[in-house]
């Protein structure tokens, strides 16, 4: 096992270059640079170039290519010029932020999701299978920044339950409680697609299950229902179920780019939107080079915990 | 076996403690303090060093922090003392003498004196500063005239410009022109910019990145103390989430509301302000190839478009229509006399029967947002519809907004013959200098992308520029606004009207036509 681990994280070196690679590229070759973006009216050619020469982006292309691979090897991936601080200071900070979000979401759309299928193959074609199926088709089917817009309207600004946006309350906040109040509605509505994939692909897998002659044994030999359910057929369920995870955990990450706008959320998609639009180049390229890295880590986490979890997997 | 028991205790756990720590917190109101403003701002500041930055957004928040040597008087864009008391200006208009305000410090507690303003400027504008490097400064050639910067005595500063320069009071009074404490950058360098020092009404008091920017109350202030404890400015990019925020109650003022959203705010306890500033909406046309290069048919797409609409029912009545180059809000230099081109589809088509100029068709460069460019699109295509309903066949192509910048800037020369742009400035010089003279065409470094020439605009303009005396100045843009309006090399469109959403509980608030949030007089209850 600890052989295929350490195969498998060597793997992640070349994925990563190349993405160091794309991502680099395209930020050179989309029209716009940093200067005209900061200098907007007044980018006069001549200004253009002075402050584009004050920048440092005056190199040549591949030169400034390795210059920044190498800095960002020594953990050193430049100073953000939109927001004058340190990259990687900026990005741990947003990080943390979006784990949070993406954490609680991700937790709240993988035990949702399973309850969900569970309960619905269970009671194949009973009114709780209906009535589930009925409220999952829903939540796949409305976007998540939509849903968020009409949560805010409704418990937001109708109701007053909640607060609109933000991570923490602007005084007396800071606390956990104070966190989980504004993590309620951007958290639920990142998680409601998600839920709708994961109950539905559960419930395939149990009732799948469910088919099998060892369930029929079990029952035969009088195993409680439920002991049949949450313990035979579940447990088997699983290992289709946590590939699907995986690929959820991905979503939620990637989801939570519309989320952190609609509700304010200072993630890491928030700031690349930003980055983006300001041609932050340096904080763009860090801040997609660090969600890849981490996105390809969890994938080989994913890996290993269904080769763990399903003894026929050959690691 | 053991994975699922984990999940299932789990669940119940996660899901009661979820609720439980939820509905404890749930009777916290959105209401905001007493005493402490919260301001909906439309992005998270770059620095709060006013030389390194270039955003209203930013300087929003600093002119409450730090005074210039001068400002704009309330309400209006005329140059009155702040932290000079008075200046002289020498005949030959190159040099000017201020007298510095007595008592003055930096909320750091240094002195401020001549020797604070000739740091400020040198670090601008001198290369083998030591604290140049603190820079980069975009908007340092605002200054770019000033040859040098002398400390005649204490309180006594003169600088000396290669060549007479009328707008160097306005840009003076501009947010580049702010004061920052010498000791302070000397000590934060490069992070100056996030524990700023000032000598404004408010001090700084923390920067939470992306939360907040909060600033209290300078309780040695030399003149009229703040009526606030504290303001703290929120960056809410999202224009709907902004608005939610405003209806929540979770803020107390917002700037920039969107044009479709002011309706919500009708009623007794939100209060709509807005100020007509120094903004001008037009259309770049291409002048020297095309239809656009004779004079009949730029008049022509004057005649064609209905701006009455485009302001009524596109910008839902929070800009107006546009007369000449020079905006309104400039009053000591605006031409009274001008009316803007009528609403005459007719005239239109007479004009380009005349030029024969019937079909043309015309590419029109369109973005789709940017500063100032207002609602770009749905104005675009107003505009294209009203072209072709008297001849012309315009095909629109749109770009995002440094993408436009980057196609329109270098010229429209071989690409297009027409282009949406805005400007906000401070000087009525500016604009005209910089995007309507001979001099200032794309190869010579200018925004006049759409190559207008007329010697006599440029002549005027020169002349306005050197001349001291505001009087003999208002008198040649008014002059230069006449001929402009008659040469038509843009369309003149809209002038927009800022506003400013606060809530009942706010007082003395009033919007600058400069477009800067002074804050110092308003009081939260």
């Amino acid at each position: 096992m600890g052989a295929y681990i350490v195969k498998r994280l060597i793997s992640a070196i070349p994925v990563l270059f190349g993405i160091t690679v794309i991502v680099f590229l395209i930020m050179a070759m989309i029209p716009g640079d940093p200067a005209t973006a900061i200098l907007g009216s007044y980018a006069t050619p001549e200004n253009v170039e002075k402050l584009n020469r004050d920048l440092g982006l005056d190199k040549p292309m591949v030169q400034r290519y390795f210059i920044w691979l190498g800095n960002m090897l020594t953990g050193d991936f430049g100073r953000s010029f939109s927001l004058n601080r340190p990259v990687l200071d900026e990005i741990l900070e947003r990080f943390s932020a979006t784990l949070i979000l993406a954490g609680v979401s991700f937790v709240l759309c993988s035990l949702l999701g399973i309850l969900a299928g569970v309960v619905s193959a269970a009671r194949q074609y009973g009114f709780a299978d209906k009535a589930i199926t009925f409220t999952v088709l829903i939540g796949i089917s409305v976007p998540s920044f939509f849903l968020g817009m009409m949560m805010i309207l409704l418990f937001a600004v109708k109701l007053r339950w909640l607060p609109v946006s933000g991570m923490y309350a602007i005084y007396g906040g800071g606390d956990l409680p104070d966190l989980i109040y504004h993590l309620i509605m951007p958290a639920l509505a990142l998680a409601a697609v998600a839920t709708g994939v994961v109950a539905r692909l559960s419930r395939s897998a149990m009732l799948e299950v469910l088919r099998q002659d060892y369930i029929r044994t079990a029952r035969a030999k009088g195993v409680p229902e439920g002991r049949v359910i949450y313990g035979h057929a579940l447990r088997a369920a699983m290992v289709s179920i946590i590939p699907v995870l995986g690929i959820q955990a991905g979503f939620v990450l990637s989801g939570a780019v519309y989320i952190e706008m609609v509700f304010q959320w200072p993630g890491i998609g928030r700031m690349l939107v930003d980055a983006i639009l300001k041609r932050d180049i340096l904080l763009v390229q860090g801040g997609v080079v660090f969600v890849a890295g981490c996105y390809v880590l969890f994938n080989i986490a994913v890996d290993v915990a269904q080769g763990l979890l399903d003894p026929r997997i050959k690691t | 076996m053991s994975l699922f028991r984990l999940t299932r205790r789990t669940v119940m756990a996660a899901a009661t403690s979820f609720l439980a720590l939820g509905a404890a917190t749930l009777p916290a109101s959105a209401q905001t303090p007493p005493g402490v403003l919260i301001v909906g701002q439309i992005a998270e500041p770059k620095s709060l060093d006013p030389a390194a930055v270039t955003a209203v957004n930013d300087f929003r928040i600093l002119v409450n922090l730090y005074e210039g040597l001068v400002r704009y008087k309330p309400g209006t864009l005329e140059v009155e003392p702040q932290l000079a008391t008075g200046w002289e200006i020498s005949e030959d208009g190159t040099e000017y003498t201020f007298t510095l305000r007595e008592g003055v410090t930096f909320h750091d507690g240094t002195p401020f004196n001549a020797e604070a303003v000739k740091f400020n400027f040198d670090r601008m504008l001198d290369e083998s500063h030591p604290f140049h490097d603190t820079g980069p400064f975009p908007l340092a050639f605002f200054f770019s005239s000033v040859e040098k910067t002398e400390v005649v005595d204490d309180m006594t500063v003169k600088f000396t410009l290669s060549a007479p320069y009328a707008p160097f009071l306005s840009n003076l009074a501009y947010p580049t022109g702010l004061m920052v404490s010498p000791a302070a950058v000397e000590a934060g360098g490069a992070d100056f910019g996030r524990s700023p020092v000032g000598t404004g009404p408010f001090t700084f008091a923390e920067w939470r990145s992306n939360e907040a920017v909060v600033i209290e109350k300078n309780a040695d202030y030399w003149g009229e103390p703040a009526g606030t404890e504290a303001v703290v400015f929120r960056p809410i990019t999202d224009a709907n989430t902004r608005v939610a925020e405003m209806l929540a109650g979770g803020i107390d003022m917002m700037v920039e509301v969107p044009p479709t959203a002011l309706g919500q705010f009708q009623g007794e306890s939100f209060n709509v302000v807005e100020q007509a500033g120094p903004h001008v909406w037009f259309l770049i046309l291409n002048a020297k190839e095309g239809p656009f290069a004779d004079k009949a048919v730029r008049q022509a797409a004057n005649y064609a478009i209905n701006k009455e609409a485009i302001v009524n029912d596109v910008l839902e009545g929070t800009a107006e229509v546009a007369a000449g180059p020079t905006p309104p809000a400039f009053a000591w230099a605006y031409n009274e006399d001008l009316d803007p081109y009528p609403y005459d589809p007719e005239k239109a088509k007479d004009l380009l029967a005349q030029a024969g100029a019937e079909g043309a068709e015309l590419t029109f460069f369109v973005t789709e947002g940017g500063s100032g460019m207002l609602d770009p699109i749905p104005m675009g295509t107003a505009i294209q519809a009203d072209l072709n309903a008297v001849g012309f066949d315009v095909s629109i192509e749109t770009y995002e907004w440094n993408t436009f910048l980057g196609e329109v800037n270098p010229g429209l020369e071989g690409k297009a013959d027409m282009a949406e742009m805005a400007w906000m400035t401070n000087d009525p010089d500016t604009l005209p200098y910089l995007a309507l003279r001979t001099d200032a065409w794309p190869d010579k470094g200018g925004f006049n992308s759409g190559y207008y020439s007329n010697p006599e605009v440029d002549a005027l303009l020169e002349e306005a520029r050197t001349a001291t005396d505001q009087e003999t100045r208002a008198e040649l843009y008014k002059q230069m606004q006449e001929i402009v309006q008659e040469d038509a090399p843009w369309v003149f469109v809209a002038n927009w009207k800022q506003n400013a959403v606060t809530s009942d509980r706010v007082e003395g608030f009033e919007l600058e036509p400069s477009f800067l949030l002074q804050l110092s007089s308003v009081v939260k209850n």
